[in-house]
This record gives C-alpha cells, structure tokens and sequence, in this order.
C-alpha cells in the first residue's frame, strides 16, 4: 500500500432500516475526505453487503444500522468477509448502537463505531488513521 | 340624499381614510428608520439569525410587514372557517383538548397490549402503533429477511392472530387507533377491520387512521412493496371502501414527519407533504370518486422541529394552503374537505445520545409549538429514544409533559392566541409563498412520481442534511450537549429498553403452530381471488379481508399482489 492510492469504502445500509440520512451524510463526508466512496442503496442482505464488498475490492465496510439489529448484523457480516478471505477490510459504521453493544461487537472483530452527535470527522480520522497503520504493517 | 351625493360623500370618506393610512404607513417607516439606527449601531451576538431550516430572520417585525388591505380578514378569518388559518376548528381546544397519543409498540403482541393497557390506564386517550421492520416491509416474523428484526423496533404483526392478541380486551369502537404502516397499509388494515370483527365490532364503528401515504415513502422513509402506480391505485380502492364502509376511519395520513426528519426544511417539509396530498386527491378524482365523498377524510402528520415560531407557522400555513386548493382548484363544495386536520410528533431527530435528560425539555418546547399550532392529536417523544426503546417511565415522562401543557400552561385556554403576531403571520405568509415556489419546482420535474423517479426528492432532502451537517460540525449551530456546553456527557445512567432474540423465537414458533392449524384449501382460494382483482382493476380491499379472515399471512398477501404488481427499485444516489 502507499499513501497515493486512495481509501475504498463500501458504505452499506443492511437489514430492512429505511432510516439513510446517516448512510447518505457519511457517504458524503467520506467522498469530500477524498475517499472512493461505493453506497449500497438500501434493505442489503448480509451475503449483498459482503459480495459488494468483495467485487469492489474495498478497504473499509461502513455499515449504518438504526433499527436495533446491529447484533446480529454486524457479526454476520464479519464472519462472512472472513469466510471470503476478506479479513483484511475493516468492518465499522454507525447508528443507534447502545455503547454495551459496541464493546461486544468489538470483541467480535468489528471496528470503532459511532454513535448519534458524532461527527464525520471522528470517523474519517478513524479510517485514515487504521488505513495508515494498515501500510505501516505491511 | 340623492344617489349622486351618496357616492360623491363615499369617494369622499374612501380618499380620507386612504390618506390617513398612508399617514399612518409613513409614520411607521419614520418610527422603524429610527429604531434600526440604533440597531445598526449596537454590536449584535451574531452576524446572521436563522431558523434551523436557514430561514433568515429580521430583529423586528412591524404592521408593516403585514401590508397587504384587508389580508386579516382574507387570509387569517376565523377558528373553523376559511381559510381554517387560525385552526380548523371553531372552538379548538375550548370543547376539547389534543388527543395524547403515544406511538409505542415492541416485541410481540401480547407485550404491546400489555403496553397499550398502562397507557390507557395513564389518560392516554387514543393508542398509536409502531410495528417492526419486518411488518413494514410485508415480511412475516418467520420470513429469513426478518432475522434478527423480529419485534425488535416495533410490534410484529404477520396475521390476523398477532393483530387480535394487539387489541385483546381494548373495545376498538371505544379507542380511536393510528397504525403507521405504509408499504403493505391495505394488509394491515384488513387485519384490523378482521379483528373488530371478531370482536363483533362493525367498520362503520372504527375511528382510527392508517398512515397509508406511500409517496413519502419513496421519498424519504423507505419502507415501500409495490411500486408507485399500483401502491397508489391500492390507496384509492381504500378511499373508495372506507368512503361506503368505514366514514369515520381516515384512509391515510399524508406525513411530512419522515420527510423532515430525513433532512428537509420547515418549507420543504411543508411543500412536499401538502403536494403529496394533491397527487392523493388527483388519483382520486381520476378514479371517478366525488372529491367531497373522501377528502373530508384525508388527515395529515407533521413533525415538529425545534424552531418555536417557524413550526407554528408551518401549521397555520398548512391548513391555509390545503383550504385553498381544496376549494378553488379540485372544486370541494363540502367544507370538510378544505378542513386540514393533523396529528404531530415532536422531532425524533432533535434528541441527542447526550445528556439524554436534556431531551425532555427540548420536547416540552416542540409540544407547546404543536399546541400553539393547532394540533387535534400529538405524541411527545421520551428523552431516551436515541439510545433504544424507550422505557416506561420516559414514555410516562413524555405523557405528563403533555398533561402539563394541557392542565398547568394555560396554553390551550384561547384559540390561536399568536394570531396577529407580526411575526407569526409573516413567518406564516413567507411559508405558503415558499410552498408555492416549491409546487413550481416539482411541476418542473414533471409532477409526484416523476420527481420521485429521478431521485430530485430524494437529493433535495439529502442535500438539506448535509447543510444541517456542515453547521452542526462547524459550531455555526449550537446543539446543547453536542457541539457545546459538553460538560457531563460522560455521565449518561439511563435504563434502556432491550429486545432479545426469544422475541423472535417465541413469534416463529407461534406462527408455525398457526400455520399448521388454518384451513389450507382456503387460504389458498383467497389468496388466488386476490390475485384475481390484482390484475382486473376491482377494488382489493375486500378480497383482502377475506385472506386475513382465514389467516393468510402478511408475506402471502404482499407476494399475491407482488406477483401482479412487481416490486419497487429504488434510484440509488448519495
């Protein structure tokens, strides 16, 4: 990796949530930081998110989840870009998301996510800073 | 006197008194000159005073901001009479107050009802339900789209069984009941009808309102089946069979909420849900339906945001607005259907995860604008509905805000108390113009479904959020909590509400048992019926009726008619 190539994130709406100003404002925010930016519409299965995922060869998969299904979404997701080989894209994103629930996604492989009133800057420091680490490692 | 010395003395008192107004003008020009003097000389907070929509507010209104001769009369009239400015209702909230009704609905059935029995036991007056994600979207608890969603954002409803188990022991001739379900709206409805049925309860008894507006949907919410020709011809049959069947229950609820909670402005907000209402009534005239015969039943839903003045305005221009076209463009005779009636709900999308307790006063403002609005029914949020479900006692802090409104603020005491507020109706006059500006603009695009087609709605509400965003980020727009005043954030001890995944086990196996004890052979032939109308125009409501009666579920009523109707695609975009 070098510092020219730019940032890949899969912005995903996944589960049945129709609630996208969050998945929009961020997918904006992201492309003005000068990331590639994808978004995935709305009502994804976890098998949708995964296969965009892995055919666009992304860095990053945000997921914005506000319907309180985050528990079973965002492990779901992990363990099936793991099963792709896909362990190298951060999975991370946003949403109503109790901060319990955060700590024990965390300890099932998914990112830093953030939760109402965080800025877009928060999380675009966040990608930029793991993206960085991520060439360092190489 | 003669005709002749009539008319002269006449023309003689009409130029007196326009001279004395002209008088009268001047010397309120001269006043303001002075007073904006010292104005312009006195260092100000702030270069810029908007509204949270960016409206640009001036320091002072005058009675020169109300210029033109005779408007108060014209444009603001009278409580109850056109054009229905100052509410639409004589005597507002002298004879009765808003009615408290509080969205609620989680898990399965029978812990909803269990719910809706403390509300009502707490002066709840009507009950408003919230389903899953999966029911707002026409899949059955049991359908694998559903994992994970089951009860978890609202109540799962999939039968006619869920929907008897909702309202067990709650007379639904007695409890006026607002379901929001768009997409799958007939299905729903028909479970509700089937169940007061069964509680032998006949439909020309039921007072309630199903959202049923499936154009915001598409623009903002999301939660659509068909697409927008047969999702609208779906929403005529019901105009048509509540019209003959059930005139005291409202077919739809034509909401701005979801609009402006997606990110739109107060004038956006208002303008899309008030041009919405029109494609509504043109479908209906265009089916052949007399327009008095179903617009007197047509309610709307507005959100109520945090800008006091511009939100109240928004109300008052609404019913203005609506009054208007009613009468003059699509010709109702029957006062009714000029009558614009609404329920509102303070902004969800104005709650910080911060400083959650701090949520409770921003509702009690949001309240009072809906009551100095005009409201007839409101739900007031709880302060913790940005962490989860909320609990029981900040639904029940929600209620008493509003039972303080209503019994302690004196508030609903005089009808339109701001009415002639300088402000107020120049912030109500500048809303209907900027409507109306708005209505050109979806001409432009070709009209309702076109609009929505191409996206335009959808990247003007996206387009609004992101300026929302920039001012938030920017400190250019404090929110309390969030971007200032920060201190104690750590701190936030509040009880959520969680939903286990043995909702979702408990509901799947209640389904299968009721799948195993149904009449197949019938359930099928319903199911084939409906079908049937799906393709030959006929009304679907009671074909619909049939397949609840017999317990077909949610999924197989919406793939019958998605066999006919096809499937929505939404035009992706960010």
């Amino acid at each position: 990796m070098n510092d020219e190539r730019k940032i890949r994130v899969l912005v995903a709406k996944p589960g049945l949530d129709g609630h996208d100003r969050g998945a929009k404002v961020i997918a904006s925010a992201f492309r003005d930081a000068g990331f590639e930016v994808i978004y995935t519409g709305l009502h994804q299965t976890p098998e949708m998110v995964v296969n965009a995922a892995v055919q666009e060869d992304v860095d990053v998969v945000a997921m914005s989840i506000l319907s309180g299904a985050h528990m079973t979404l965002f492990p779901r997701v992990r363990e099936m870009l793991d099963a792709e080989g896909a362990d190298h894209i951060l999975l991370t994103g946003g949403g109503i998301i109790p901060e319990d629930d955060m700590a024990a996604l965390r300890e099932k492989g998914v990112g830093r996510l953030f939760g109402p009133g965080s800025p877009t800057t928060e999380a675009i420091a966040y990608i930029r800073d793991w993206f960085e680490e991520q060439g360092e490692r190489v | 006197m003669s005709t002749t010395e009539d008319e002269v003395t006449r023309t003689a008192d009409l130029a007196d008194a326009l001279a004395e107004q002209k008088a009268e003008v001047e010397r309120l020009t001269a006043q303001l000159a002075d007073w904006e003097a010292k104005y312009a000389a006195t260092p100000t907070r702030d270069d810029h005073f908007t509204t949270i929509s960016g409206r640009e507010i001036r320091p002072l209104y005058t009675p020169l901001d109300r210029p033109q001769e005779g408007h108060a009369a014209s444009e603001v009239g009278m409580p109850g009479e056109y054009p229905f400015t100052r509410g639409p209702y004589s005597t507002m909230y002298r004879t009765r107050l808003w009615t408290m009704r509080q969205f609620a609905g989680f898990a399965s059935a029978k812990e909803t009802n269990e719910r809706y029995h403390y509300l009502l036991d707490h002066g709840q007056t009507g009950l408003s339900v919230a389903f899953d994600f999966p029911t707002l979207m026409g899949y059955d608890s049991d359908h694998p789209r559903s994992l994970g969603e089951v009860g978890v954002c609202g109540v799962a409803i999939s039968s006619l069984q869920d929907m008897e188990t909702l309202f067990d022991g709650i007379p639904l001739d007695q409890v006026s009941v607002s379901m929001t379900i768009n997409g799958p709206a007939i299905i729903l409805f028909c479970f509700y009808v089937a169940a007061a049925e069964k509680q032998g309860i006949s439909p020309d008894k039921l007072r309630g309102t199903v959202q049923n507006d499936i154009l915001k949907e598409y623009q903002a919410q999301h939660a659509w089946v068909f697409p927008p020709e047969p999702a609208l011809r779906a929403i005529v049959d019901m105009f048509e069979w509540c019209s003959e069947h059930a005139p005291r229950y409202n077919p739809i609820s034509i909401s701005g909420y979801h609009i402006r909670e997606a990110g739109a402005t107060a004038a956006q907000e208002l303008a899309f849900t008030l041009r919405n209402g029109f494609e509504y009534v043109e479908r209906g005239i265009a089916r052949g339906l007399d327009v008095d015969a179903f617009a007197p039943r047509l309610s709307f839903f507005f959100d109520i945001h945090n800008d006091f003045f511009e939100e109240i305005a928004k109300l008052r221009a609404a019913r203005r607005i609506w009054a208007k076209r009613m009468k003059e463009v699509y010709g109702a005779k029957n006062p009714e259907s000029w009558r614009l009636r609404t329920h509102c709900q303070t902004a969800g999308v104005t709650l910080t995860a911060q400083q959650p307790e701090n949520n409770i006063v921003r509702v009690a403002y949001q309240a009072m604008a809906a009551a100095l609005g005009g409201t007839q029914s409101l739900h007031t949020n709880s302060m913790d509905e940005t962490l989860a479900l909320p609990t029981e006692k900040s639904v029940r802090i929600a209620l008493r805000t509003q039972q303080i409104l209503a019994y302690e603020s004196g508030v609903p005491n005089t009808i339109d108390p701001l009415a002639g507020s300088y402000f107020v109706e120049s912030l109500t006059d500048q809303l209907e113009a900027d409507a109306e500006a708005i209505f050109e603009e979806i001409e432009a695009q070709g009209g309702v479904v076109p609009g929505i087609e191409a996206g335009w709605f959808q990247q003007q509400i996206a387009n609004s959020a992101m300026v929302q965003q920039t001012e938030l980020e920017s400190a250019q727009r404090i929110v309390v909590g969030v971007n200032e005043f920060t201190e104690g954030n750590a701190d936030v001890e509040i009880d959520t509400l969680r939903i286990g995944p043995e909702v979702e086990e408990a509901q799947v196996a209640r389904m299968a048992k009721m799948r195993r004890e149904r009449d197949d052979a019938e359930v099928e032939r319903t199911l084939a019926a409906l079908r049937e109308a799906a393709g030959d125009g006929s009304n679907l409501v009671p074909r619909i009726l049939d397949c609840a009666r017999c317990y077909c579920t949610l999924y197989e009523i919406r793939e019958a008619m998605e066999d006919v109707f096809g499937s929505y695609k939404e035009p992706v975009f960010f």
